[in-house]
């Protein structure tokens, strides 16, 4: 090979040489190649589990070449604990959509982080299941049609957008929350550094860390892949701003 | 001579657990069976092991489905509510082969139902109280030595099978007190390895993932014949039963658990009285013991199967009995007052004795 040609870009070793199965403009795939490389920058590919969860990432173990567990919807966090619990040494981490985190899987994520369980949440807000076809998600924005609020999220009858790494901010056990999104290129570098530092801590022992990434479901938002990202930045982040939350590590 | 304790039911199951090598419990508090998590928040730290009291019944199981997944010797107790909210992991646990020890201290329902004795969760634990149709190992103690032994037998053929096995006691059984031997454990030297447990990849090529979901034309299929063909092994290898008395008998009476107990007795009642009553005791229920009682009946047609709720294993028994065979019941459904003692069913073996 010419001495000059240099690498400057490839697949991270933590994830499978195969297509994915995501909707084109869907921020999955990009949020899985911030958390492979993630993995690849901390060299800990070799002792890291993954819990999958029950949602258009259902399908992590085809991507990702580490050890996953399916977790049942929404029981992430639980499923992560006993995986951390048998070996403390491993990086553990749960990668969730708003459905599962925010819904039906509430309980275990706050008692996850109120326990300072030393995990790493990856947690995409799409504004929606998309798995199951857009209904309406405890993130859904406000006036938002999805396919259980036909007349747009009322929040007098449907109750208000939950701000989840707000909320687990508020929790002592909580070593760090931030969010980020993914829609420019500035800002899904940021995102990576973000989710880094999450798996980071883990190394570290510092505690249960929490990234909430703001992405596209341009399939149930009805929206081309251009005008879905755009949504992401005109939309999403005045109801869910971008920022560090918590952050034990900066306290002196 | 081995040393003897007197020991709580509840106590019984920690102790054999932890001589098991279990080295990680997770619970919820719910009564008749508090003993046991409570026992455990002591004694794993003095082992070395993990006792977290979860949040919920939910939260509790998915834990014992994490820690069994990553190849640890688990265990979770609860009692009939929290058995039916630990069902969606259950049918996980199941679906996905992950090996733990679930024990289930039952009381009656349905609903809130009461706390004292009941049996009323047979169903549940045999037929498979989660979705999509699977078994457990289920196995039915009926002494305080038998909930200590059995309990260790549950780690090894969970192990072994890689299917989640369930110690199902009652009320009775875990708040009385009791002899015990607590033999030493030893491991069957032929336990398969774990080599499909996440452990982080270390050097293995492929990764492993410990998953239910089977979406590929045909793969469901495949893998639920798998798990079929499991439970056909157990039927084969793993029958576990008592049977007393069937040489001369004209009644076989058919009892599991805390209500073989009282059965005993009336059994010994009667046999003094003269009459000939046999006893089958099923100690798995699943699998269940089929072949004993159609060998049996094919003798002594009449069976009276006594249950602590309105009828649950009987259908079982008819099942497996010899068509033509005449099985009764007697039962009583639970709560306060509702447990019958030797002579209510020492009356019963009279009456069914005759006609
Ligand atoms: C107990 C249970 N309830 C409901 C479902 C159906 N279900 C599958 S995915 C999903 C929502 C997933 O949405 P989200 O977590 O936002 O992930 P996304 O698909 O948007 O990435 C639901 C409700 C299920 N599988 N299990
Ligand atoms: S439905 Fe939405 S979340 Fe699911 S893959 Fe398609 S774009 Fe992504």
């Amino acid at each position: 090979m010419d001495s000059n040609v240099q690498t400057v870009f490839q697949r991270p070793s933590a994830l499978k040489e195969v297509p994915t199965h995501y909707c084109a403009g869907c921020h999955h795939g990009t949020v899985h190649r911030l958390v492979a490389e993630a993995i690849d920058l901390l060299d800990v590919q070799q002792q890291t589990v993954g819990i999958g969860s029950v949602g258009c990432s259902v399908l992590l173990y085809d991507y990702f070449d580490i050890d996953v567990v399916e977790a049942p919807h929404g029981r992430a966090p639980a499923v992560a604990t006993g995986v951390k619990r048998v070996h403390p040494d491993n990086v553990v981490f749960t990668y969730q959509g708003d459905g599962d985190l925010a819904a039906i899987g509430t309980a275990e994520i706050i008692h996850a982080a109120n326990r300072g369980e030393p995990i790493t949440v990856i947690f995409l807000n799409n504004t929606t299941y998309g798995m199951t076809g857009g209904q309406m998600a405890p993130t859904t924005l406000p006036g938002q049609v999805t396919t259980t609020s036909p007349y747009g999220r009322d929040v007098a009858k449907e109750g208000h957008p939950i701000r989840v790494a707000e909320l687990l901010a508020m929790l002592d056990g909580t070593g760090f929350s931030a969010r980020v999104a993914v829609d420019t290129p500035k800002r899904a570098i940021e995102a990576g550094r973000t989710i880094l530092k999450a798996f980071e801590m883990q190394v570290k022992k510092q505690g249960f860390a929490f990234v909430e990434v703001l992405g596209a479901c341009p399939t149930n938002w009805g929206m081309s892949p251009i005008d879905a990202n755009a949504r992401v930045g005109n939309e999403m982040m005045d109801f869910f701003p971008l920022g560090v939350y918590k952050d034990i590590t900066t306290k002196g | 001579m081995k040393k003897r304790l007197f020991v709580k039911g509840n106590e019984a199951i920690a102790m054999g657990a932890i001589e098991a090598g279990c080295r990680y419990y997770f619970g919820y508090p719910i009564t008749p069976q508090n003993d046991i998590p409570e026992y455990m928040s002591r004694e794993m730290p003095l082992v070395g092991g993990t006792f977290v009291q979860a949040e919920s019944e939910v939260a509790a199981i998915n834990m014992v489905l994490g820690a069994g997944a990553a190849g640890g010797r688990v265990m979770t107790s609860s009692s009939g509510p929290g058995i039916s909210l630990k069902a969606e992991g259950m049918s996980f646990m199941a679906g996905s082969e992950v090996p733990a020890v679930i024990v289930n201290i039952q009381r009656p329902g349905p609903g809130l139902g009461g706390i004292d004795v009941s049996q009323a969760d047979y169903f549940q634990a045999v037929k498979g109280a989660g979705h999509g149709g699977y078994h457990l190992i289920v196995l039915a103690p009926h002494s305080v030595q038998e909930l200590y032994d059995l309990t260790m037998l549950a780690f090894d053929l969970s192990d072994r099978y890689r299917i989640p096995a369930m110690i199902l006691g009652d009320a009775m059984l875990g708040q009385m007190k009791e002899a015990l031997v607590p033999n030493s454990y030893r491991a069957p030297e032929d336990l398969p390895a774990k080599d499909w447990a996440v452990t982080g990849k270390r050097g293995r090529i492929r990764s492993n993932a410990v998953k239910s979901l089977y979406l590929g034309d045909g793969e469901l299929e495949a893998h639920n014949w798998h798990l079929h063909a499991k439970y056909e092994r157990l039927k084969e290898r793993e029958i576990r039963f008592e049977a007393t008395g069937l040489e001369d008998a004209e009644l076989i009476l058919t009892a599991f658990g805390g209500a073989a107990r009282i059965v005993k007795t009336a059994i010994a009642m009667a046999r003094r009285e003269g009459l000939k009553v046999g006893l089958i005791r099923p100690i798995t229920l699943y699998p269940f013991p089929a072949e004993i009682y159609r060998k049996a009946t094919a003798e002594t047609p009449k069976v009276l199967c006594v249950e602590l709720n309105n009828g649950q294993m009987v259908e079982d028994v008819r099942l497996s009995a010899h068509p033509g065979a005449d099985i009764r019941f007697y039962g009583r459904p639970g709560g306060t007052g509702s447990l019958p003692n030797p002579e209510e069913i020492f009356e019963q073996i009279c009456k069914h004795y005759k006609d």
